[in-house]
């Protein structure tokens, strides 16, 4: 099937106007008819229920933490882009839309890029009239920073503290409407399955985490704001909680997913220690605005103290590779041009896999006072990590996955193939193609939620008739059965290895197999030994307790037998596309000099699976791209 | 600069555990032995190792609260050695690593004690008071999309560094169990600071403190008598001037209430 994205013609720049206007809309005595459940409060959740609920629609929010104020939006550290231009250094909307095209590497849908671009400077504003504290100049107006993959300052932020500050903007509207009464919140809330009456989704099966008790609730449209997938390699920056799982109950209902292989490698992590560990921590990328990335140039000098090897012996690969952006090269190429450093042998702490960022010579230009302001708090944390003083000696960082690009399919609306479902933020895979620009998470999760959402929700909603589907509709029923059904069985099974080693073998599996660099090789590995894991999970996984009281291992398991399966869809996705683009870097497809090989002729389409059962391959079903306004090119940072 | 290339020495140690099953049953202290744990774990990796023990055992691991496990959702909570998040200077929790401990020590682990925070397993409580709290008026009551452009009003650079040094608390209510009367007020007094500090918030400072003060008490918080053990244990260094500033706003909107301009405590106020 070839998909259509609905996105709307004629000239880009009068595209969201227009569409906005042809748009139908709820009636204000109307809205509160319509009961709209949101999944998860990040970001895009949180400011799409507190958006909703201010229009007057009945809102029920989830999330599985016991706060909203907890989604993993919080850790977002660097900040977020605007096209305000605020420093007169040549931004623009165009600008924004064309960095952020050309930084997907070309595989994002042009239309939906530009009402990112454009609502961006609305997601200032609002966030500034919420008592959001970004950093401001002296004469009290708002300070920006440069960030990976532009040459304008267009990013705001809020100490090291970004992402938090902005959720908690978000968390503050949404506690409002939750005191009015137009949101009703469930913390400590899993969503569990995804229920499709009459080819729409209407309502999500749930567990509640405290009592265990498995119950449906019923609504007029569910949206899905539940981050990315990236927990699939076990160890990421994303926090413990953070899975697949609603998005795959809604993929295994009919919801198609998209791009599934574009995973982005954070560049500056602190390093894995030992195995024992759980997650990798990321060091904001701003810090390569004043740091520099060098491995020693001979192999044998990588076991010296990084002080001790003099100027001529060290190798600043990224300024050497990338003389116009040198280390502020795009994340995918810094975390590739890192890994092809360890992989000659010149990598550096332990096993080899690190590199040195080192910020001695901006301390010497600037003062030490001047880098403690500006990036104090992450020195601390690399210090409370390592036992070490990144002042004294550089910080040795590696890539470490951190983002999703890929996720449910949906059109220019945020609707996914199935109607009433509407998928924001990272959840979806609409505006980041094959690799996402630094500070554009943050944004495009607020502009789904504050911006976009509560207008094209009501061109749904305005066709359908509100109620249609109540608590003890058959397949709410039916629903509830399943959930309860799998959730014994995951505890029946009573065998002999921990969810944990399970989650770690995949992790492993899938960061050697599909991690920075795949090929068909490693990928057709990957795809013949999963199912083997899986089956061996579905016989021999030990999960303690019942269903009826807090059982985190329960939780656990759930989301880890949902990896098991997605791992797959993930793989196959990376074998299909034969090209190199973004964050998918098939080592088949490459320049003589490393540099990543895209095919615009047979791969300029968004790929988008539809599940057929889980012993049978997915069916792709293909969006093609066009690219008018900004033409396809190689995409070059030298 | 440690060599992490050489083995780690490993230490063992015991941990004294409160288990409680839920809400309404009785807790007590149980003895557990954490085993082949280096210097580089985090504290919560140990807990790890040891639930992972457990489960192979066929025994019920330990609850505890964590996701982010990078200092700055809130979410992680125990009480190290009578100490909440354990002692060591602005850390969670989840970023005390086991260096901080030696071989052969004792260790005791419990959950936020406090009125307020209903313990619902183990190390697990509910904190839902501290989002009542915000629900009461921790918000500007700006509508999505009407606002007006975000440097029309400039905010003195001091001013802002203050709101965001009052905005950097993670709710994670450590300041609550830190307190002998179980009070919130460092919690509440950040959130009422940085909004006092911002153009932003000054149209509906006399209802935010008003309604986050009363919340504050009906939800069974306590009040401050200067120990200032709060500041002590708090993760993000978030300082008790912040509870001066939020009396002040108090007695400020007090006198408002009294001229007759805005309706205060008991006087239409939810």
């Amino acid at each position: 099937m070839i998909l259509d994205g609905k996105a709307p013609n004629g000239p880009i720049e009068s595209t969201w106007d227009r569409h906005r206007f042809e748009m139908k809309l709820v009636n204000p005595s109307n809205k509160r008819k319509y009961k709209i459940l949101v999944v998860g409060t990040g970001l895009a959740g949180a400011s799409a229920a507190a958006s909703l609920g201010e229009l007057g629609y009945n809102v029920e929010a989830f999330c599985y933490q016991d706060s909203p104020r907890r989604a993993h939006s919080i850790a977002a550290q660097g900040g977020i882009n605007a096209a305000k231009n605020y420093p007169n250094d040549g931004d623009s909307i165009f600008r924004l839309f064309y960095d952020t095209i050309k930084g997907g590497d070309f595989r994002a849908r042009e239309a939906d890029v530009w009402r990112l671009a454009q609502v961006s400077n609305n997601i200032i504003d609002q966030c500034v009239a919420q008592g959001v504290p970004f950093a401001r100049d002296y004469a009290g107006y708002l300070d920006n920073r440069s960030f990976g993959g532009a040459q304008v300052s267009r990013t705001f932020f809020a100490r090291g503290q970004t992402g938090q500050q902005l959720l908690l903007g978000a968390y503050s509207a949404l506690s409002r409407q939750i005191k009015i009464g137009t949101v009703r919140m469930f913390p400590r809330t899993e969503m569990l399955d995804l229920v499709v009456a009459d080819g729409e989704a209407k309502a999500i099966t749930v567990r509640d985490l405290v009592t265990g008790e498995i119950r449906v609730h019923a609504g007029d449209a569910v949206l899905l704001c539940t981050g990315g997938y990236v927990n699939v390699f076990y160890l990421s920056t994303n926090a413990m909680g953070c899975s697949v799982t609603a998005l795959w109950k809604a993929h295994r209902k009919g919801a198609f997913f998209a791009n599934p292989c574009y995973t982005q490698i954070h560049p500056t992590c602190i390093p894995q220690a030992g195995e024992y560990q759980s997650k990798l921590t990321l060091m904001s990328e701003s810090l390569r605005n004043d740091g520099r990335c060098w491995v020693p140039k001979r192999k044998e000098d990588c076991r010296k103290t990084p002080n001790s090897i003099p100027e001529e012996d060290r190798d600043y690969y990224l300024e050497r590779k990338y003389p116009s952006f040198g280390n502020l090269a795009p994340r995918d190429i810094a975390s590739r041009a890192a890994k092809e450093q360890c992989d000659d042998g010149r990598g550096v702490g332990p096993g080899g896999r690190g590199v040195y960022l080192d910020l001695k010579d901006s301390i010497a230009r600037l003062g030490e006072q001047v880098i403690r302001e500006r990036y104090g708090n992450l020195f601390e944390m690399y210090e409370r990590i390592t036992d070490e003083n990144g002042y004294k000696v550089p910080m040795r960082i590696y890539p470490a996955p951190h983002y999703a690009m890929g996720g449910l399919w949906v059109d220019y609306d945020l609707m996914s193939n199935l109607p009433g479902l509407f998928v924001l933020g990272e959840a979806n895979f609409s505006v980041h193609g094959a690799n996402r620009l630094g500070a554009s998470a943050l944004m495009q999760g607020l502009a789904d939620g504050y911006f976009v959402i509560p207008y094209t929700i009501a061109n749904y909603l305005a066709r359908t008739r509100p109620g249609k589907v109540s608590a003890d509709h058959a397949e709410c029923r039916k629903s509830v059965e399943e959930v309860k059904g799998y959730t014994r069985k995951l505890l029946s099974v009573n065998g002999n290895r921990t969810v944990t080693e399970f989650m770690r073998e995949l992790g492993h599996l899938m960061w050697n197999h599909c991690g920075m660099a795949r090929s068909k090789e490693s990928l057709s590995e990957a795809i013949a030994r999963i199912p083997a894991i899986r089956e061996e999970f579905w016989q021999n996984v030990k999960v303690g307790g019942t269903g009826e009281e807090f059982n985190q291992q329960l939780e656990n398991a759930g989301r880890t037998a949902d990896f098991l399966e997605f791992s797959e869809l993930l793989c196959r996705d990376a074998l299909d596309r034969n090209e190199s683009c973004g964050g998918h870097f098939r080592v088949e497809y490459q320049y003589p000099d490393g540099e990543a090989k895209r095919d615009d002729e047979n791969y300029c389409y968004v790929a988008a699976w539809e599940w057929k059962g889980i012993d049978k391959p997915p069916e792709l079903h293909k969006e093609p791209l066009k690219f008018e306004n900004v033409h396809l090119a190689v995409r070059s940072y030298k | 600069m440690s060599d992490h290339t050489s083995e780690h020495r490993t230490m063992t140690l015991k941990l004294i555990v409160w288990r409680q099953k839920g809400q309404n049953e009785p807790g007590r202290f149980e003895t557990y032995v954490a085993r082949n744990i280096t210097e580089h774990h985090s504290f919560l990796e140990m807990l790890d190792v040891v639930n992972e023990e457990l489960i192979r055992e066929g025994k019920d691991p330990i609850a505890f609260d964590h996701d982010c496990r990078e200092g700055i959702c809130g979410m992680c909570s125990t009480v190290v050695n009578g100490v909440p998040h354990g002692g060591q200077e602005r850390t969670t929790v989840c970023q005390l690593h086991m260096r901080k401990f030696k071989d052969g020590d004792t260790i005791y682990l419990e959950p936020w004690r406090a009125r307020a925070f209903p313990i619902l397993k183990d190390l697990v409580v509910d904190r839902g008071a501290l989002d009542k709290i915000i629900q009461a008026g921790g918000y500007t009551s700006c509508h999505t999309g009407g606002v007006p452009d975000a440097n029309s009003t400039p905010v003195s650079k001091a001013e802002s560094d203050y709101a965001m040094d009052a905005a950097e608390c993670i709710g994670c209510g450590a300041c609550v169990a830190a307190c002998p009367n179980g009070a919130a007020m460092l919690f509440t007094g950040a959130k009422i600071s940085q909004f006092a500090a911002l153009p932003q918030g000054q149209v509906e400072a006399p209802e935010r403190v008003a309604g986050m003060v009363n919340a504050m008490q009906e939800c069974g918080f306590g009040n401050c008598t200067n120990h200032y053990e709060c500041q002590a244990a708090c993760p993000k260094g978030i300082h008790v001037k912040f509870i001066a500033r939020m009396n002040r706003e108090f007695l400020k909107a007090l006198f408002r209430a009294k001229s007759g301009s805005h309706t205060f405590i008991g006087e239409g106020q939810d």
